[in-house]
This record gives structure tokens, C-alpha cells and sequence, in this order.
């Protein structure tokens, strides 16, 4: 819906006139880097794009990274992404499937479209490091190892699942793939995530162990007008903490535009005002957003600090499975399904000789499968039992309290049914 | 009255047991009381698990008994050593919190003016020096923020003291403690701890105005999986300090502004408080009187002049905000049969609010008469100081509470 404030045409039509940063090393004398350099106009044209990365990487190191081909991507690489990318997109379409049909409930924030953004920074992480995520966290759990039968699980209510059930869609955790939620508010994350990136530091400097993990926090563009994350910002740029502010900006919060939202829409300019680089990149390109996460997580790793990447990206579903979707204009959200990351990366495999097509419907058919399989597992898993309900309120549940018999009530057997007072 | 008459003989008999210290209080304090106090020892020895009572009881008790002179300061003995050594409530808090970081690299403190200031009641004071900067974090005025970063620390095996430089301040931060705090351990399934200890000073203090008098453990009463704490002494105030840092839940510590400066002889040894139960100040027969932190010293300052009158309150520090210790507390309920409960909080939904109702549910058919929970009013606290007393509970009203619940 146009309206005095905001073009139906959002962002990038007017990119013409907008200048990008560049990731630069620092000068050595420099504490942080400031945004002084603008980057020739990027085009719209995906495909010319996709051959080449608009956000120039001037890293010594990156540089040395590119093969000679000029591919962005080995062979093995491309089909470790493109599986990523279906195994989110099959995943989020089975779960629309499975909320019509009455098995999960409330909640349900799909992902599709936006698979690039997961996929490009979470692939190459280790399990040590830490991703920490919004409402729509299925497919960063995805990416990061989360097994598919146990997000299902967990969507389904089922004691299987990766949170026994307990979590649901907006709280995906997994201590083993270092999945740290998950968050139903927008914001509150980011501060979590500030957390462990400062236990990575504390390793390091005060315990004297060998640790360089980073972690990387996803979150929207709403969040970005929010004061958690400045106040992050801040602290990560002041304790140059190991870091990735990842903004997934879809230009939509529920029904509010971005344009109409915040004063100033380009979030990666928030960056450099903090003291950290601002990136913008086109999110619907997976190899784009992977040359750009590559450099800020080695950033981070080196010690140099955080970085704050603004992805352009899209959902090509409504907010939830409960929003009807009016508010985007047709036009737009076909634009970007035009630019379908899956699709595109198709191309570029095929057009490349990466792979051909026999390889990449294998890949799918494999996914499907897995899906369906996780689907079955999730409906002959069982529902949590009573004695579940009070598990795990504390980790030492002696925090309930002593009863008028002088016990812990805790050690009452029928106590974690809810039957005994508290 | 019983326990005056018989006061004059048992009191020469305390002064045979051992320690000048026992001398000394007998004569600084009534008569009555002191044999009261012997009286007490052996018919209630069923009334706190916790102590063993004997012969020699007054010296083993585990929690000291005290007389408090006055509202605030005070000098006081632990009965429990004959060492030990003097410091003030802050020293004590900075005591156990250096134990405990030197006994676990883990343990790291933040908040703001923490480190190089030495904490704006100087709980942290030479800590920054002695561990450096990173374990003793002064953070940027962001309580919401490194709230949820000590949160996050904890997640991925670090054990931070948060500090709130007034509890006032964590209203804030309302959205960390509640949401992830209190939730995380619960809505990951159990996979993430959060051993978080979020401590700072609240409490009405002298004149602070309206927003730096607040009472925060009302507000965080409800919420599910934070266990909260009140310390009032420098014994229990150490004790609990090392006992929230050591456990695996996350605990808000609840200090008070004026209570600082009380001294203490606190044992050498180490020693930790039990977080989930309330400390016997004074065992009595007439009634039970339920309180914490600084209302203490008002209640143990009106049951000077309740003894004077013929009563025998039982003044139990709760201390156990959340969950509340019903054992100590019921078998009090069930010798007494009449509760009073004064708190700072306010009357609306405080503390004592989810203290009656407790008390009401399971042990109803102990009580004589019906709960009378004695709470602040229901203002912000104002600046003028004739308003600011009668704000909260003073001991005159106290001693007029009980002497009404004893009729």
C-alpha cells in the first residue's frame, strides 16, 4: 500500500545515490574503522551479480582465497550450500503443511526467502561457535546442525524435541550445536548473544585458553530502532567482543514498513557511528552474503572486533502463519521472488559447471525425504507427561523451597507433576 | 510474664556458662529477657531443625541470637566462635564475593562504576585490582544490555555477579530478568544454565527520593525459576552471597542501602548461608514475628519494648524471599498460633502479601487470630523526612501490632 511515506518500491530502486562500505582492514593505528569510502553503484541485474561481488573484499587474506577461476565456490561447497538452502525452504513449506493441518500451534514465523542469509553466514561456522536468533529461528537451527526431526519435534510439542517440547517455534535451543536461542521479543537476543561473545573474549584473555569462537546474532529490521541493540552495539565495538550483528532486514515488521518506521533506513550506517564496519549486502545471493560473512567473521576470530551487516532480504510469506499478508504491495513480492536465492544459486551451479541437474534433484529428493522422515518421527513421538511440567524451572530444584514438613519439596516424587503446593 | 518471674534465677545461672561476651550482654540487656531466652532454649528446641540445643545450646546455636540496641547499628556477637574477626555488612558482601572468585575462574562481576570506582557502596572495592578489568567489568549505563550479557555469559559457562547500582535500576533490565533469566533454564529444555547472582542495594534509605527507594522483590516475586534472597547482617549477608554465587540458579541478592555499615564478628572459617531458609533471631512463645532485611532492627527494636511489656515475640529474619521456607516458619506458626509479618515492601502485592496467603494455606488451623501483615504505604516514597518515616513501618507500630494480636 503506497502512501505519502513509503514507495511501493522499496530500498534498492533509489540505490543509484546510496554509497556502501566497503570492508577495509583497519590501519593499524586506528581503533575501529569509519565509513569513508563508497563502492561503485550496484546494479540490479541479479544475474550479472551473482558473477561478481559488489562489496569489494580487499583483504590480503580473501584475496588469496579466490581461485583463479574466479569461482566463488568449489563444486563441494556449492552442493553443501544448495542442500542448506532447500533443507530450509522444504523444511518451512512442511511446517505451513503441517499448521493447517492442525499440528503445531500458536506462533509459527517462516523463513522462506530469506534462506541466503542462514546459509551464507551459518555454513561457515564450527559447533563451537554460537548463533543466537529472533522468532524465526527454524532454519538458523537448521543450518547450524539442529536435526530436522528434532525442530519438528519441538514444533510438534513432542518430548523429543530439541527443548522436550517445553520451547516451541520461538525458542530453538541446542546446547551441542551451540544454538542459544530462539527469543520470542525482538531485541532481547542480541544482548545474549553480546553475553557468549564475551565469555569467547574471557576465555581467551582471562582463562588463557585457546579460544576464538565468535557468534553471530540474527535479527530484523524492526529490532534495529529497538535500545537493546544499540546499547549491544556499544558495548561489543567498546569491549571489541567477537561478534556479528546479522541484520535481516525484510523491510517489514509484522504490517510496518521499514520507511515508516525509522528515520533512517539504512541500518548499516549504524555501524560506523558505534565505532564497528557497516556492510550492506544483497541478501537473496547466498555467495554474496557468504564473501561478506567470511571477512567479518575473520574479523572477529583475528580479535579485531564486531561488524554490523545490513542483508538486504525478503519473506516471501507473511509475518506468521496467522498474518494475512495484505499490506505488501503484489509487485514487490514478486520482485523478489524473481530473485529467489535458491533459484539463483541453481543457476550459477549449472552455469558454472558445479553441477548439473541430475546432482541438484538428487539433493532435493534427499531433503524431501528427510523432511517427511522427520515429520513421521515427530508424529510417533509422545507428548510430554505430567511429571515434565516443573522439570527443569531450575536447574537445582531445591530453589523450590523447603515445605511445612522440613523436606525439599523437591523430593516429594509427585512434586514435578504440579500436584504439590508451591 | 512467666518468662520475667523466673528471670532472676536463671540469670545468674547464664552467667556461669562460658564467654564474657555472655556476661557483658546480661548486663546491657533486661533480665528478663536473657532468662527468657534460656527458658526457650529447651522447650523450643523443636522449632529450627537447623540448631542443636543442649546444655551449652546458647554457645552452638548455628545462627547467632542477637539483641540490636538500636534501629540500625549495632554490635553483636556470633555465638557460634570466639574468633573470628570484625568488618562492616559491605566488607563482608566484598569478602565472599573475592572467596569466591578466587576459588572459580569463572566468576566475574559487571555493572556500572564496579571495577575502577570500587562499586558505589564499595562491595567490589580493590576487586578490579586484583583480577583486572575483564573480570571486573565496569559497564556502560545499558542495564537491559549487560543484564542480558551476563545472562548470555552464563549460558556459555561463565558465573557473573551482576550488579544493579540501585535495585531500582534493574527495572530496566525487567525484560532480561524476566524473560531470559527466569525462563531460559525452562524454555531450552533444560540445556542452558543460568548461574547468574544480580545483587544490589534497595530499600528506603535516608530522604533518596522517590525512584531511588524502591522495593524491587515484589515486582520480581512472580517470576517463575529466580530464587531471591535478602541479606541482613554481615554473617548471612557473606553466607548468602557465596551460597547464590555457588548455585547453579540465578539468584537476586537483595541488599539494603542502610545496612551497609553494620559490624560483625564473622567466623574465620569459611562458611556459606542456606539460601532457601530463614535464620531464628529470637525464639519466643506469644507470637511470631516475620520479617527481613532492614525491618529486622525495627522488630527486634520493638521487641526490646515488647519484653519490657510481658510479651515474648519469636522474630524470624525470612530471608528466603523466594521460595519461602515454610518449615522454619510453620513450626513457629504452629507454637505461637499468631503471625505478624512487617515488611518495607509495599502493601500492595508485596512480600508479606505472598506470605499471608502462604501462611493462610497451610496452616490455617494453627492461627488464633488472622495474619496482619504490617507494610509500607502504599506511596512513592517521598523526599521529606517526617513523610519518609511514616512511609514505612516504625517500631511503635509495630509494638501497637502486636500488642492488638495478642489480646
Amino acid at each position: 500500500m503506497a502512501t505519502a511515506f513509503s514507495p511501493t518500491i522499496p530500498l534498492h530502486e533509489n540505490r543509484t545515490s546510496l554509497p556502501a562500505t566497503r570492508l577495509v582492514p583497519p590501519p593499524p593505528s586506528s581503533a575501529f574503522l569509519g565509513s569513508t569510502r563508497s563502492l561503485p553503484i550496484r546494479r540490479l541485474n541479479h544475474a550479472l551479480a551473482a558473477r561478481r561481488s559488489p562489496v569489494v573484499a580487499v583483504q590480503e587474506i580473501v584475496k588469496e582465497k579466490k581461485p583463479t577461476n574466479s569461482l566463488l565456490i568449489t563444486k563441494e561447497e556449492g552442493l553443501v550450500l544448495y542442500e542448506d538452502m532447500i533443507l530450509g525452504r522444504s523444511f518451512e513449506d512442511m511446517c505451513a503443511q503441517m499448521y493447517y493441518r492442525g499440528k503445531m500451534f500458536g506462533f509459527v514465523h517462516l523463513y522462506n526467502g530469506q534462506e541466503a542469509v542462514s546459509t551464507g553466514f551459518i555454513k561457515l561456522l564450527t559447533q563451537s561457535d554460537s548463533v543466537v536468533s529472533t522468532y524465526r529461528d527454524h532454519v538458523h537451527a537448521l543450518s547450524k546442525g539442529v536435526s530436522a526431526r528434532a525442530v519438528m519435534s519441538e514444533l510438534f510439542g513432542k518430548v523429543t524435541g530439541c527443548c522436550r517440547g517445553q520451547g516451541g517455534s520461538m525458542h530453538m535451543f541446542s546446547k551441542e550445536h551451540n544454538v542459544l536461542g530462539g527469543f520470542a521479543f525482538i531485541g532481547e537476543g542480541i544482548p545474549v548473544a553480546t553475553g557468549a561473545a564475551f565469555t569467547s573474549k574471557y576465555k581467551r584473555e582471562v582463562l588463557k585458553q585457546d579460544c576464538d569462537d565468535v557468534t553471530v546474532a540474527f535479527f530484523g529490521d524492526g529490532t534495529c530502532n529497538n535500545g537493546q541493540f544499540y546499547e549491544c552495539l556499544n558495548m561489543a565495538a567498546l569491549y571489541k567482543l567477537p561478534i556479528i550483528f546479522v541484520v535481516e532486514n525484510n523491510l517489514w515488521a509484522i504490517g510496518m514498513s521499514h520507511l515508516r518506521s525509522t528515520s533512517d533506513p539504512e541500518i548499516w550506517k549504524k555501524g560506523p557511528a558505534f565505532g564497528m564496519p557497516g556492510v550492506h549486502v544483497d541478501g537473496m545471493d547466498v555467495l554474496k552474503v557468504r564473501e561478506v560473512a567470511k571477512e567479518a567473521v575473520t574479523r572477529a576470530r583475528r580479535g579485531e572486533g564486531p561488524t554490523l551487516v545490513e542483508c538486504e532480504t525478503y519473506r516471501f510469506r507473511g509475518h506468521s502463519l496467522a498474518d494475512p499478508d495484505e499490506l505488501r504491495d503484489a509487485a514487490e513480492k514478486a520482485k523478489y521472488a524473481a530473485r529467489d536465492p535458491i533459484t539463483a544459486l541453481k543457476k550459477y551451479l549449472i552455469e558454472n559447471k558445479l553441477a548439473n541437474e541430475a546432482e541438484l534433484k538428487s539433493i532435493e529428493k534427499k531433503i524431501d525425504e528427510l523432511v517427511e522422515e522427520a515429520v513421521e518421527f515427530a508424529d510417533a513421538s509422545p507428548q510430554p507427561g505430567r511429571s515434565q511440567l516443573l522439570e527443569n524451572v531450575f536447574a537445582d530444584p531445591k530453589g523450590f523451597g523447603i515445605g511445612p514438613d522440613g523436606r525439599y519439596r523437591c523430593e516429594d516424587p509427585k512434586f514435578t507433576e504440579g500436584t504439590a503446593q508451591v | 510474664m512467666s518468662a520475667i518471674i523466673q528471670g532472676t534465677g536463671a540469670a545468674t545461672a547464664l552467667t556461669t556458662l562460658n564467654s564474657k561476651k555472655l556476661v557483658a550482654r546480661s548486663r546491657t540487656s533486661l533480665p528478663g529477657v536473657d532468662a527468657g531466652r534460656r527458658k526457650r532454649c529447651i522447650v523450643a528446641a523443636g522449632s529450627d531443625a537447623s540448631k542443636s540445643f543442649g546444655s551449652s545450646s546458647l554457645l552452638t546455636l548455628r545462627h547467632s541470637h542477637k539483641l540490636f540496641a538500636n534501629a540500625v547499628a549495632t554490635k553483636a556477637d556470633t555465638s557460634a566462635t570466639t574468633t573470628g574477626h570484625e568488618l562492616l555488612l559491605f566488607e563482608a558482601l566484598q569478602e565472599g564475593l573475592e572467596e569466591e572468585m578466587d576459588r572459580d575462574p569463572h566468576v566475574c562481576v559487571m555493572g556500572e562504576d564496579v571495577g575502577h570506582y570500587g562499586g558505589s557502596y564499595k562491595v567490589t572495592k580493590g576487586l578490579a585490582d586484583k583480577f583486572g578489568d575483564l573480570r571486573v567489568l565496569d559497564t556502560p549505563i545499558c542495564e537491559n544490555a549487560f543484564t542480558g550479557m551476563g545472562i548470555g555469559a552464563a549460558m556459555t559457562g561463565l558465573r557473573p555477579v551482576i550488579e544493579g547500582m540501585n535495585m531500582g535500576f534493574l527495572l530496566l533490565a525487567f525484560n532480561q530478568i524476566s524473560n531470559n533469566c527466569g525462563m531460559l533454564h525452562y524454555t531450552s529444555g533444560g540445556q542452558f544454565t543460568i548461574p547468574v547472582v544480580i545483587r544490589g542495594p534497595g530499600g528506603v534509605g535516608r530522604q533518596l527520593g522517590a525512584e531511588h527507594s524502591q522495593r524491587l522483590e515484589s515486582y520480581f516475586q512472580s517470576i517463575p525459576g529466580i530464587q531471591m534472597v535478602a541479606c541482613s547482617t554481615p554473617y548471612n549477608a557473606k553466607g548468602l552471597m557465596k551460597a547464590a554465587i555457588r548455585s547453579e540458579n540465578p539468584v537476586i541478592l537483595f541488599e539494603h542501602v542502610l545496612l551497609y555499615n553494620l559490624k560483625e564478628k564473622i567466623p574465620d572459617e569459611e562458611y556459606i548461608c542456606n539460601l532457601e531458609e530463614a535464620e531464628m533471631v529470637r525464639p519466643g512463645e506469644h507470637i511470631t514475628i516475620l520479617t527481613y532485611s532492614r525491618m529486622r532492627y525495627h522488630v527486634m527494636q520493638a521487641a526490646k519494648t515488647l519484653v519490657n511489656k510481658g510479651y515474648d515475640p519469636e522474630v524470624i529474619d525470612i530471608r528466603s524471599l523466594k521460595p519461602f521456607d515454610l518449615y522454619t516458619i510453620g513450626n513457629s506458626v504452629k507454637k505461637t498460633h499468631r503471625v505478624l509479618i512487617v515488611e518495607e515492601c509495599m502493601r500492595t502485592g508485596g512480600i508479606g502479601a505472598s506470605l499471608t496467603a502462604a501462611i493462610n494455606e497451610n496452616f490455617h488451623d494453627y492461627l488464633d487470630a488472622p495474619v496482619m501483615c504490617l507494610s509500607s504505604q502504599d506511596v512513592p516514597t517521598p523526599y521529606a523526612g517526617t513523610l519518609e518515616e511514616w512511609t514505612v513501618v516504625q517500631p511503635a507500630q509495630i509494638v501497637t501490632a502486636v500488642e492488638q494480636l495478642c489480646q
